[in-house]
């Protein structure tokens, strides 16, 4: 089947190619429904990537996070109509140690191929997880960055110690909010602190237990563990000042993206005896525990909501263009493209 | 419940020196009617899949379907009749015996050489029949159009911005079409060039669904040659 997919050719314009999808293949067919843009995506929209990356890369579908319906499944694992999100993250090999998203040979959908700007995404089976009925699809349409807290949140319930008094999330963005909102859940008997920059942001952290400005943050403060959601250039100073205000042998889980290395004051990370841990991305046992979630406890899709931004409903090319300029005009929050396309 | 009615009429006279109706060369290692079928083929809204062609083409192109289309009941192929129009009423004929025909049942009618066709124009259709009766897909008009009633002068220039360009599909209440289609004189058939204007002769609104310019026509060896660039074939 003749399938149009949306391809970034170069920065800000989206033209359309044709490829063939192939009804006799086992994998799946999904008309994706909402799909949420990144920074990622926009770093590519915009342009601001590296030339040289860009020139690899490009022409690409951009998006990796979006829901959808299934409209063929010829293996049966899905029934038409079932509501699904899909999985970015294509691993090409199985490995018993090294999860799937660390693998470097696998592929991610808008960063080594086309993503999901298609009239019909062909995806396997097991890059498919079923959505609770009824769910917020504004919500949905993002899980994939929230099963990236949930693997950062799994990680670290492995690496770090049992005392968890208190944790501290850096970051009053998207990723500190939904971090800390998924960290409640995980740890209720924890104390979650929040450290941001913007008072008026951190008032929307309601179940946090205390929101703290990074420039006025209480002598004498601690945290047993700390999660940096910041990144970019203010990555520096987040992690330095988590290292001054984490208790010895915390454990720091870093999760925001910077374009530069980041110099840090490893004296006391030697010091203190810290541990310091990475993660990127996820695979789909943190799409299936996301979803447990949902499920488990409905309030965090509530919670979740409040991030829902500009909802943009893409029946044209232009209206991809002006989804992406409304998504770098907003303070917080998600850009949803409403996928009539 | 919603059908598609495939029109895979024309001896394909027009396409040079290939003497096969065009629906039937390939583009892409298949049949141009079968890419265009597989849109309709992947679309849950779809009970059926009804392909009318001239009766000499009906095991051909079931024998193509057989082997380039996953196995099912979805795809029906039955002869056409001699004019588009005659086409259409024997795909309403088709379900009126198979599945019986009431005022819900619609049907979406399309080219078989416009394997461009996307899901949105499709589902769009379907719902624009549901709700008004009658759809007609179409892109504002490009070029300039001229009328000449003797063919050698202008009579008119009409409004550019007033003009579309009409493609397809279109999509209709069957139950309707059939009852409008009747009701017409034999001398208003014969005037007839396209199944909306049997709405529009009778007084029924088509509302206008938006379509795509790559949603193209196979027509002449050029518009093959425009398929095959879009699909970054080796253009021969």
């Amino acid at each position: 089947m003749l399938n149009t997919v949306y391809r970034l050719t170069q920065p800000r314009k989206i033209e359309i190619a044709f490829t063939e999808l192939d009804l006799f293949s086992s994998d799946v067919i999904v008309r994706p429904t909402y799909l949420s843009i990144c920074h990622a995506d926009q770093r590519y929209y915009q342009g601001t990537r590296d030339p040289k990356v860009l020139a690899q890369k490009l022409p690409m579908a951009l998006i990796h996070e979006a829901i959808g319906e299934v409209v063929y499944a010829p293996d049966g694992s899905f029934e038409v109509g079932a509501k699904v999100v899909m999985i970015p993250n294509t691993p090409v090999e199985h490995d018993d140690i090294i999860a799937e998203n660390y693998l470097r040979s696998s592929k991610f959908r808008a960063s080594g191929f086309d993503g999901f700007m298609q009239e019909y995404v062909q995806i396997p089976a097991d890059r498919l997880v079923r959505l609770p009925e009824g769910i917020d699809p504004h919500v949905a349409a993002f899980t994939e960055l929230v099963s990236v807290s949930v693997h950062a949140i799994s990680r670290f319930d492995k690496i770090a110690h049992s005392r968890r008094n208190i944790i501290g999330v850096w970051g009053d963005g998207n990723l500190g909010y939904m971090t800390a909102v998924l960290l409640r859940k995980f740890f209720p008997d924890t104390k979650l602190y929040i450290f941001g920059i913007d008072e008026k942001k951190m008032q929307d952290f309601t179940f946090a237990d205390e929101t703290i400005l990074t420039t006025e943050i209480p002598e004498g403060l601690t945290v047993d563990h700390a999660f940096e959601c910041v990144g970019g250039n203010a990555s520096q100073i987040a992690i330095n000042q988590i290292i001054d205000y984490i208790n010895p042998e915390g454990t720091i889980s870093i999760l925001g993206v910077t374009e530069y290395p980041v110099p840090i004051n490893t004296r006391m990370i030697l010091e203190k005896g810290l541990r310091m841990f990475g993660t990127s991305r996820s695979g789909r046992v943190d799409f299936l525990k996301t979803v447990e979630m949902y499920e488990k406890y409905p309030d965090i899709v509530e919670y979740l909501s409040h991030m829902v931004g500009n909802v943009v409903t893409i029946r044209h090319i232009k209206e991809m263009g002006e989804a992406f300029d409304l998504d770098t005009k907003k303070a917080m929050g998600k850009t949803i493209m409403k996928w009539e396309k | 419940m919603v059908y598609a009615v495939i029109a895979a009429g024309g001896i394909g006279s027009r396409m040079g020196n290939q003497d096969k109706p065009k629906q039937y060369l390939h583009i892409q290692h298949k049949p141009i009617i079968v890419h265009t079928v597989e849109k309709f083929f992947v679309n849950a809204a779809f009970q059926k899949i009804i392909i009318l062609c001239p009766n000499q083409w009906v095991n051909y192109t079931k024998e193509k379907f057989a082997k380039y289309l996953p196995p099912s009941d979805k795809v029906v192929v039955i002869k056409g009749g001699d004019t588009r129009n005659e086409t259409i009423m024997n795909a309403i004929r088709y379900i009126e015996e198979t599945d019986g025909l009431d005022d819900e049942t619609v049907i979406v009618t399309h080219d078989a050489v416009r394997p461009f066709v996307s899901v949105r124009i499709i589902d769009e259709n379907i719902a624009g029949a549901q709700k008004y009766g009658a759809t007609d897909t179409v892109v504002p008009a490009t070029d300039t159009i001229v009328e000449s009633l003797d063919g050698e002068t202008i009579s008119a220039i009409p409004d550019r911005s007033k003009l579309y360009q009409g493609q397809t599909p279109q999509a209709f209440k069957a139950k309707l079409l059939k009852e409008l289609y009747e009701s017409l004189t034999e001398e208003e058939k014969g005037i007839l060039t396209d199944a909306c204007k049997i709405f529009t002769m009778k007084g029924h609104p088509v509302h206008l669904i938006q379509g795509e310019v790559h949603n193209i026509k196979i027509t002449y060896p050029y518009d093959l040659r425009v398929a095959k660039a879009l699909l970054d074939e080796e253009l021969d």
